[in-house]
């Protein structure tokens, strides 16, 4: 089979045994009528201009933070401390916006984003490092990063940095209504999405068409022979771990730059956490990460019709969630067994 | 709890069902339009907690007649609330928005609120002020340490070791008042009693709070109460450890029927049925609406099997001066737990007091601290 057509096929399959393990369980289990169940969720998802904004929306902050998880995937490693670089960059973003809040709205943007971009890039190219050069699993170390990246962030936002009115919902100082980056012209979308579909189009366009990304590839498939082949190996893997550490940050940025205008505990709401699952459905693909985004920012616009209209549980898209992800990863089995012409086996 | 979902499934989905015959029949449905209210809660609706306390009351709307009821759980304080927000206006019709979470209002509401200006928005917290902010949104809330005080006298007449404990998620002034208020009920049955705060940090950690009702155990500690979004974790550990507890948000005797002494509860249902009301009737809401035990926004559980005529007494005596005006919780002098004098003597503050709602200490007798 076409190797093009099998990466569609494969999680497209998927795709559809989970809605249709997921219908079978809305019927036997939730007892709801799933076709009007698929029929209000493509409503609340896709149906109308307002549902296509309220996915969008929910997109944005996903397809930065799986950016965290794909880019160092490139190498072999395993990052999920996602949440962490977000929340240190949100965080750095409302410092940095704070401390310059007097210049010109374009500085303060600036400022705030090369902040956060920073922070968070520094965040996972030190998990990088201690995989690098302590031999420390860089999984674990990502994950138990955001522990502490949530402790420091609840540190500087209730000490340091708080905003003596924010009594009871401890914030930071706001940045400022002016210095606000706004929505895209035209829609209830904001610049987040902007963000996130160029990061994702500039990743691809470096890993395709730059020696730097064909590197990234050889050592992913095979570190020794990379090293053998001369490859300063983690030089490539903190650069990875950095890039993908300053999109989670720049989504830390955009939460605070486009939604709350200050820092507080909802920078930690779980955005990292669904980012990794982004990544591995979109296979590490950054131009797939887009899409996949897309379709996980429905599941969530949908969760609140089916929660009106049919009084499921919240947990019902969660669910369906759990289920494509599971499906994702075990239809990867089928990958060369698609329709394999036995006269070649 | 599974039934009582199966039921409201049903129900539900017979509403839609008739929703749906309704919308088929066209033009014709407009006349009785019913009033669409939407509830957002931040946490799950059955969580014994500060989201059951809402979603009780709303359950009690839903039985009006012309109104409809759309309810979303879980919904965390970021653009998400927002987007809810827009989904229940433009997708369900509703003209009354209740985001019951205390982050939903700054800036997602009031943002939400400059762009549908012909929708109502009233927040649960008492953040509304005259002037700085729009007239289509409101808050309310209520004075709920005055139902602590008087669980915290009936917690002092029940423990024997002199050692209450309390379980509290943030050092924040709402909290803080919860926290003195209780140890001052306490105190006024017997003034040597002690109460050991720990923070746990948030609104919703389960094992830490099981992890901190243990040690509080540990060290004595035989009447325990909270201030988290949901006491389900404290009571039931509480329960199995053979100490008292007193509830919070809502009634949770049905997780420890022997340990139950009373609890401090919202009563939401006070308020929104006015609500409701006024907006029938073609008013808007109140903007400001606020209440004590004398409104009937709070109030405190039934007493439990474990709670001496002499406490109910002591409790019930209280009660009446708190309602008559002649007993008031917050007067001079009073000292915080570093020694600092906080309200000098001869000063005497009302449950409504500008000056309680920024509090920042511990009254003497707490053991614990605000940083």
């Amino acid at each position: 089979m076409n190797a093009t057509l099998e990466r569609i096929a494969v999680p497209t399959l998927a795709l559809l045994a989970s809605a249709v393990l997921f219908g079978l369980l809305l019927a036997f289990y939730a007892h709801v009528d799933p076709l009007e169940a698929f029929a209000l969720m493509y409503q609340g998802a896709f149906g109308t201009w307002f549902s296509w904004q309220n996915t969008l929306t929910r997109a944005a902050p996903l397809i930065l933070t799986a950016l965290c998880t794909a880019l160092p995937a490139r190498l072999g490693l395993v990052i999920i401390g996602n949440e962490g670089a977000l929340v240190v960059g949100g965080v750095a973003a409302a410092a940095a916006g704070i401390a310059v809040s007097g210049a010109p709205p374009l500085v303060v943007q600036t400022a705030m984003a090369i902040a956060a971009m920073v922070m968070g890039g520094l965040w996972i190219a030190f998990a990088g490092a201690l995989r690098q050069f302590r031999g420390v699993n860089e999984t674990i170390s990502s994950l138990l990063l955001t522990y502490i990246a949530i402790a420091l962030m609840n540190h500087f936002v209730e000490g340091p940095l708080r905003d003596p009115s924010s009594l009871n919902k401890p914030s930071t100082w706001p940045i400022g209504d002016a210095n606000m980056i706004g929505t895209i012209p035209g829609m209830d979308v904001h610049w987040g999405l902007v963000f996130g579909i160029l990061a994702c189009l500039l990743c691809y366009l470096f890993q395709r068409f730059t020696t730097w990304g064909f590197a990234m590839e050889v050592i992913g498939g095979n570190p020794k022979t990379a090293r053998m082949m001369g490859l300063d190996v983690s030089r490539y893997v903190l650069l990875a771990c950095a890039a993908g550490g300053a999109a989670a940050g720049l989504a830390g940025m955009v939460e605070v730059a486009a939604i709350h205008g200050r820092a507080n505990a909802s920078l930690a709401v779980g955005y990292g956490y669904s980012g990794i699952l982004v990544s591995f459905l979109a296979r590490h693909h950054p131009a797939a990460i887009v899409p996949v985004s897309i379709l996980l920012g429905g599941i969530g616009a949908s969760g609140g019709l089916l929660q009106r209209r049919l009084d499921l549980p919240d947990a019902a898209v969660v669910v369906l969630q759990g289920i494509i992800f599971v499906a994702i990863l075990a239809s990867e089995t089928l990958y060369g067994r698609l329709l394999k012409p036995k006269a070649a086996t | 709890m599974i039934d009582k979902f199966n039921i409201g499934r049903r129900g539900l989905l017979g509403g839609a069902a008739a929703g749906a015959m309704t919308l088929g029949l066209g033009g014709t449905a407009n006349a009785q339009k019913p009033l669409v209210l939407g509830f957002i809660y931040v946490g799950p609706r059955d969580d014994y907690g500060y989201n059951q306390a809402h979603a009780e009351a709303a359950a009690v709307l839903k039985k009006m007649a012309g109104v409809k009821v759309v309810e979303e759980e879980k919904v965390p304080e970021t653009v998400a609330v927002e987007k809810s927000m827009e989904s229940m206006i433009n997708l369900d019709g509703a003209t009354l928005i209740f985001p019951t979470s205390f982050g939903y209002f700054d800036p997602h509401m009031l943002k939400e609120a400059a762009k549908f200006p012909k929708i109502e928005f009233r927040h649960c917290g008492g953040l509304w002020a005259q002037g700085k902010h729009p007239m289509n949104t409101g808050s309310y809330f209520g004075y709920i340490d005055e139902a602590q005080y008087l669980s915290g006298i009936v917690a002092g007449s029940v423990s024997k070791s002199g050692k209450l404990g309390f379980i509290a998620a943030k050092p924040i002034p709402q909290v803080l008042r919860n926290i003195n208020a209780f140890t001052l009920g306490a105190q006024s049955v017997n003034p040597k009693i002690t109460t050991q705060v720990i923070f746990t940090g948030d609104w919703s950690l389960p094992v830490k709070e099981a992890e901190a009702t243990n040690s509080m155990i540990a060290q004595g500690v035989d009447v325990v109460t909270c201030h988290v979004d949901s006491p389900k974790v404290v009571v039931e550990t509480a329960e199995r450890a053979g100490i008292f507890t007193c509830g919070y948000h809502c009634n949770q005797a049905k997780l420890a029927p022997k340990g139950y002494l009373t609890g401090a509860e919202w009563n939401w249902e006070r308020v929104y049925v006015d609500m409701v009301e006024s907006m029938k009737a073609g008013k808007a809401p109140g903007n400001f609406v606020r209440g004590g035990l004398k409104e009937g926004y709070v109030r405190t559980s039934a007493y439990g099997p474990a709670v001496p005529a002499a406490a109910k007494e002591k409790a019930d005596a209280a009660k009446t001066a708190i309602l008559n005006g002649s007993l008031a919780i917050y007067k001079g002098a009073l000292k915080d737990n570093k020694g600092n004098t906080v309200i000098p003597a001869g000063t005497s503050y009302v449950i409504t007091e500008p000056k309680l709602e920024g509090m920042n200490y511990l009254v003497e007798g707490v053991v614990g601290s605000t940083s």
